[in-house]
């Protein structure tokens, strides 16, 4: 099956995930610190989610009845916080106060303080058991909500994960669908120097996952894969997303130094430009 | 003899799980001795094996529990409390969530498997985090009450259990009420404070201690977080002297919580009978509870030795 975004879908979330990348940088220079690789590397993702699947109100952000979607990898919090303003969640004007004291936007994401943010997470390796849990309520009480999931691959390395991706197997959670942001590179450089968690899509295949391997940087490639994922019974669906960190900005992409820096403020500037351009 | 504070757990769970349909449960490969199973055996489709994997056990509770979901989670207390430690605290205590994490076989009396499997640290890891509370019943009568305010609480609770059959301590009237001593015995030249299988004990020792001529208090301390600071405060002013019992470490456990209270409000002298800052050993309960200085002799030679120490 092959389902195909509109294009005025298409430009939709091109314009809106410009907009996230923009955010993005910017929050991330304001705040002096935090993760802006692996947020460019998921923006497209979360915007496809945020705008093209998910059932979500930004008005009744706790409605028992929305989709879920947890950021496993929560280091990339900026990416969720621009998305969920984006789509309305919270103000704009908000996003500049990220890490700073007395702000709701902690540097990794507080489902405590942070309307649309549906699990706490920034430990590696955790979120992804708690999408497990809440597939299960909705499987013990017949509900069609789903839940989604990112995880990063550098997170992989985690034990925790791969307990959890034999309870989704095990258990057949078909209502859950998860991501890899499969960018390559983490701290100390490349995954598959620091300890290589690949081959990827073979690991979950061995798991009991159905499988799907695609360009996290295509709408429609993103937007097939979920749709597919919705009509297969009996198995959780992992799709493995190839994608650049840095994503968006020529000259982050692909460097595994920009994982966890701050732009400069000439930088910011440098690179607001790049993604205009 | 009663009985295990698990197998009360168990019944409970089952008697709750018709109660509150929310109520999901989760063991890691341990519900014939977590007893879990009676309540799987009830609602098939409310419990969940997640195998051996603890991490997942808490991380998944903690979905369970964002989705509306009152999960139970059960494995041996030194895996609830130690192996996934960090779950507990990030996945369940930071976002509040409402996990119940009922952790069996704790202390030495697990007994001969030693000390791999002897959580003797549970206390002070659990009552570290933030909002967490932390239950220590001394009997199957306390342990159900407990379990039945666990469902009805909205927030985490961690409440640490034994494999070992208990005396009972409480009768049916006996009301289990969190953040509150329950007074067991009066007495006014010291304070007993105990909790969990060192409540009879310490029982036992106040009645041996009239025959010396003195008389002590005994309090039943089943909430070691929220502590109850007034009946401790109240003990020290009119007894003058405090002697702690548990099944755990002397650091981080009762002995600290009830030290914290009086350093801060009372001080009086006190002496701590619990585990000295050492691991434990394969034996028998019986056996490991005597060469660690956890029995009646010890409890009375510690009252002894605060009492001389108030002159």
């Amino acid at each position: 099956m092959s389902t195909q975004l509109t294009p005025e879908i298409l430009a939709e979330l091109a314009k809106r995930a410009t907009a996230v990348r923009k955010n993005i940088i910017e929050m991330v220079t304001a705040a002096k610190s935090g993760h802006p690789g692996g947020s460019l590397s998921a923006a497209d993702i979360l915007v496809t989610l945020y705008f093209a699947v998910m059932r979500v109100d930004p008005h009744a952000p706790a409605d028992p009845e929305r989709d879920r979607f947890v950021l496993s990898k929560g280091h990339a919090a900026p990416v969720l916080y621009a998305t969920l303003a984006e789509r309305g969640f919270f103000s704009h004007s908000e996003l500049c106060t990220l890490r700073q004291i007395d702000s709701r936007l902690q540097g990794h994401p507080d489902m405590k303080s942070v309307p649309g943010v549906d699990m706490s997470t920034g430990s590696l390796g955790q979120g992804l058991s708690a999408a497990n849990g809440m597939a299960l309520a909705g499987r013990v009480d017949g509900k069609d909500w789903r839940v989604y999931a990112l995880l990063g691959d550098g997170e992989l390395e985690e034990g925790q994960i791969w307990e959890a991706a034999m309870l989704a197997a095990h258990y057949k959670l078909d209502n859950l669908t998860a991501f890899v942001d499969y960018n390559g590179l983490q701290i100390d450089g490349p995954v598959s120097e620091v300890m290589s968690p690949l081959p990827i899509p073979e690991k979950w295949r061995a798991f009991g996952w159905h499988v799907l391997e695609i360009d996290g940087h295509d709408y429609n490639a993103i937007y097939d894969a979920i749709e597919t994922a919705k009509t297969v019974k009996g198995k959780p669906t992992m799709i493995v997303a190839k994608t650049v960190k840095g994503k968006g900005v020529c000259s982050m992409e692909g460097i595994a130094d920009w994982h966890g820096k701050a732009p400069s403020s000439e930088e910011c500037v440098k690179f607001l430009a790049e993604l205009c351009g | 003899m009663g009985k295990a504070t698990r197998e009360a757990y168990g019944e409970a769970l089952k008697e709750l799980g018709g109660r509150y349909e929310d109520i999901i449960v989760l063991d890691a490969d341990l519900s014939k001795s977590t007893k879990t199973n009676v309540f799987a055996k009830a609602y098939p489709g409310r419990f969940f094996n997640v195998g051996i994997a603890e991490q997942n056990l808490i991380g998944t509770a903690a979905g369970l529990a964002a989705a509306g979901k009152i999960p139970f989670v059960s494995t041996f207390a030194m895996f609830a409390a130690g192996r996934a430690y960090e779950q507990v605290r990030n996945s369940v205590g930071y976002p509040r969530l409402n996990v119940k994490i009922c952790a069996t076989h704790a202390g030495l009396t697990v007994g001969e498997d030693g000390a791999t499997h002897q959580a003797i640290e549970d206390i002070g890891l659990m009552r570290a985090i933030p909002g967490m509370t932390v239950i220590v019943p001394a009997d199957a009568t306390e342990t159900h009450q407990a379990v039945a305010w666990a469902a009805e609480h909205k927030g985490p609770v961690y409440l640490r259990l034994g494999r070992m059959a208990v005396p009972d301590v409480f009768g049916e009237s006996y009301r289990f009420a969190p953040g509150q001593a329950a007074l067991l015995a009066e007495g006014a030249d010291l304070t007993i404070i105990a909790c969990g299988v060192m409540v009879a004990p310490a029982r036992r020792a106040a009645d041996e201690l009239t025959q010396s001529g003195l008389s002590a208090r005994v309090l039943n301390m089943p909430t070691i977080k929220p502590i109850d600071s007034a009946a401790i405060v109240k003990a020290a002013r009119d007894t003058g002297a405090v002697v702690t019992c548990e099944e755990h470490s002397v650091i981080g456990g009762l002995g600290s919580a009830v030290a914290e209270v009086l350093g801060e409000n009372a001080p009086v002298p006190m002496e701590r009978v619990g585990i000295l800052d050492t691991f434990g050993e394969s034996g028998t309960p019986d056996a490991l509870l005597a060469k660690y200085n956890l029995t009646v002799a010890d409890i009375v030679r510690a009252a002894k030795r605060v009492v001389e120490r108030k002159r």
